[in-house]
């Protein structure tokens, strides 16, 4: 499903990502650990197509296409969604109209005609109930007032609703107390199918108590530099990253 | 295609779509301003003696005046002897029915997506089209008249109800009030007049549209509404010019009247040509309006979107008289380009418990300055009153200015007046969260546009708001990215 090869990537000249690969297939969860500052949330955000990030170097391939060509919001109607560390608040555009129009722009890319208006409620609905959010939140603007659990959770609820191929989560867990961090899993391991894929950015073993990942990978200074099983995180929450620290 | 869709369509058009000139054979009167033109005009219109003399006293008093100096809008002086104060499309003959219209101006009303014959059976709004400056047809005054409501052009009025006009006129914006007021108090050309009788409620929107068409000719229309005791109007005025490269004079007078229990709600929706993209051309607006609760529990509601003109100075207000009386400002103003707006409202306080609410909407894109100007004024006999003002400013780019000068001057203790504003800008975090979404970057804006502006396009009628939301489309088109 992604094919991530070599990939070198700066920011004003300095670079972030050095020779970056990684092999996502449908129906696996990887999951990325390192330290702060060495480029996990970078990877997300070139994945996404963010302006501001040169590639030098290196190819992306999802799903047969070449992703460094699509545009950002091609990118995400082709299923590619990035849930993000800091969303972003949106004053006067009420949830419901955002996600409603998310939808059926994605839908108008495949050609398809727009959702009707009831059975995109009853899943609005349904999903809602998945990340246990309150009733008035369909009629609140974007994220604006909401405490940072509430707008991870959106995160999560959005990704729901969109049901994309591969869902990237940057540090979705951070700032999370335990009771959010256990919805937002049990929303990830209930979207979790044969068909779809998810990679996990975290910075702490513990959301992978709740979501199994089938790879763990260590990335330290822009690039993977260890990969194991679920076992590996147990690991390195012990060890920390000093090992790596040689590498560099 | 659904709505957001079809804006979008709109935008491709994005250059002034209403840029045209009808070709109709105008009757003009010679460039320049003095005593022998106004008497002109005056001759033109068949009015009585005493609208000339009304006339010539404001112009005397004209004459006095200096030009304004303290909005922040810059612009070259006008040159008011080379101004054309009257032209009107030659009358054939009196009209009886709109068949009756010349085609062409039909034509141009067609162009302008009000077809009179399409509003008049869907709609159900009466409409008393201004083209340049004299009433062609008023639809819907037979309806109208069964209800005691006269709704007619000012030049009709100060021949047919000459009473009312006289009694009226000026006591809200007297001829000296303002340069601007001043001036079009000696010259203005036409308008529109309405009153509704006691305990009477408009059945349907009154409306009108105003088009400047001639090259270099002033527009000075004249407005008076009187609602009087428990008597309930809508009114809407839209407002259009073709595209040139001069710029074009346009002043303004309203002035509503809402007696003991009566309420007036007046709607603008102005797209004035703005010039273009190098700021060449486009409207200077000086325009005064205003409006008095005279009576007890009377409300008047002001409700604008202004997307038009290359230079704005408008501030709708409310005169609040009556005890319990309550006055309402919503307003969107949107500036691009090389657009200078300075708007807002002023809301004076003097009877008891009376109310204010402000919400004033400024977007500023391009090379553009937009200020929000606001005066609550809280007079000593005015107990219990109370004031809310929003003044939100949102930005996009980093070129464009927003400013916001609020005023307050209360005279009692026993008086509540709030004032909040927020300023934002449409950034990339935000455009990006969207496009993450699979929302493009224009229908991003679209989305965040309306979003800024639904609680005063909230107050729009419902067909008016359409129209207004396409327009700030058209108006912002690729001002972000």
């Amino acid at each position: 499903m992604l094919k991530i090869n070599n990939l070198h990537v700066s920011i004003d000249n300095k670079e972030i990502l050095k020779g970056f690969s990684l092999e996502v297939n449908k129906g696996e969860i990887h999951a990325i650990m390192g330290p702060n500052g060495t480029g996990k949330s970078t990877l997300g955000n070139v994945l996404a197509g963010k302006e501001g990030y040169v590639i030098t170097e290196g190819t992306i391939e999802f799903d047969g296409k070449n992703l460094l060509e699509l545009e950002a919001h091609e990118r995400a109607q082709a299923g590619l969604f990035l849930a993000f560390q800091y969303p972003i608040e949106i004053p006067g555009v009420s949830n419901a109209n955002f996600l409603k129009a998310s939808i059926n722009e994605i839908r108008k890319s495949k050609g398809e005609e727009p959702m009707p208006p009831n059975e995109f409620l009853k899943m609005m609905r349904e999903k809602m109930e998945l990340v246990e959010m309150k009733k008035d939140f369909i009629s609140r603007a974007v994220n604006q007032g909401f405490s940072g659990g509430e707008k991870k959770r959106n995160e999560i609820f959005q990704m729901a609703m969109l049901n994309p191929k591969l869902a990237v989560l940057d540090e979705t867990d951070s700032g999370l107390d335990i009771d959010a961090m256990r919805i937002v899993a049990n929303g990830v391991n209930k979207l979790h199918n044969s068909e779809n894929a998810f990679i996990v950015i975290t910075h702490y073993q513990r959301l992978l108590d709740y979501i199994i990942p089938d790879f763990v990978h260590v990335m330290y200074d822009g690039r993977i530099v260890k990969t194991g099983d679920k076992s590996l995180a147990l690991e390195l929450e012990e060890k920390g990253y000093e090992e790596f620290e040689l590498i560099k | 295609m659904n709505e957001q869709d079809a804006i979008l369509d709109e935008v491709v058009n994005s250059e002034y779509k209403y840029g045209f000139v009808t070709n109709i054979e105008q009757e003009q009167a010679p460039k320049g301003l003095n005593e022998d033109i106004i008497r002109f005009i005056s001759a033109k219109k068949e009015e009585p003696e005493w609208m000339l003399e009304w006339r010539l006293k404001a112009y005397r008093e004209w004459l006095k005046m200096t030009e304004p100096k303290w909005a922040n809008v810059h612009y070259p002086k006008v040159d008011f002897q080379d101004v054309i104060y009257y032209s009107a499309p030659k009358p054939k003959k009196e009209l009886s029915s709109l068949d009756e219209v010349d085609p062409e101006l039909l034509k141009t009303f067609e162009k302008l997506g009000i077809s009179l014959d399409e509003q008049k059976r869907l709609s159900g709004v009466a409409v008393d089209v201004v083209f340049d400056s004299v009433s062609v047809k008023t639809t819907f005054q037979e309806a109208l008249k069964e209800r005691g409501i006269i709704f007619c052009s000012m030049s009709e009025a100060i021949r047919n109800h000459s009473d009312l006009v006289k009694k009226y006129i000026g006591t809200v914006v007297p001829q000296k009030d303002n340069f601007y007021a001043a001036l079009n108090s000696a010259v203005f050309s036409d308008g529109s007049f309405c009153y509704i009788p006691k305990g009477v409620r408009c059945p349907m929107e009154l409306s009108t549209y105003f088009r400047i068409n001639s090259a270099g000719s002033g527009q000075f229309e004249r407005t008076l509404l009187i609602a009087d005791e428990g008597a309930y109007v809508s009114y809407l005025e839209g407002c259009t010019a073709p595209q040139r490269d001069e710029n074009q004079l346009h002043a303004a007078v309203v002035e509503l009247i809402a007696l003991d229990n009566a309420e007036i709600k007046y709607s603008t929706v102005q797209n004035w040509y703005p010039g273009d993209k190098e700021g060449k051309g486009g409207i200077y607006n000086f325009v005064t309006k205003r409006g008095i609760c005279k009576g007890n529990n009377a409300k008047i509601s002001w409700t604008q979107v202004e997307t038009g003109s290359a230079v704005t100075w408008k501030y709708p207000s409310c005169i609040l008289a009556g005890d319990n009386s309550i006055g309402e400002f919503y307003s969107v103003a949107v500036t691009n380009h090389y657009q200078q707006a300075d708007t807002g409202t002023k809301m004076i306080h003097i009877g008891k418990n009376t109310k204010s609410r402000i919400v004033s909407k400024g977007i500023s894109a391009g090379k553009s300055q937009n200020s929000y100007r606001g005066l609550v004024k809280i007079h000593k006999k005015a107990e219990n009153a109370r004031n809310f003002s929003q003044c939100d400013s949102l930005l996009m780019g980093d070129q464009c200015g927003a400013h916001t000068f609020p005023y307050i001057e209360v005279s009692n203790n026993n008086s509540k007046v709030e004032h909040e504003a927020t300023t934002s800008k449409i950034g990339e975090d935000m455009l990006f969260y969207f496009q993450q979404r699979g929302i493009d970057e224009e229908t991003a804006v679209a989305m965040i546009v309306n979003g800024f502006c639904k609680e005063v396009m909230d107050h729009l009628p419902m067909e008016f708001a359409v129209e207004a939301r396409k327009l700030l489309e058209i108006s912002l088109e690729g001002s972000v990215g």
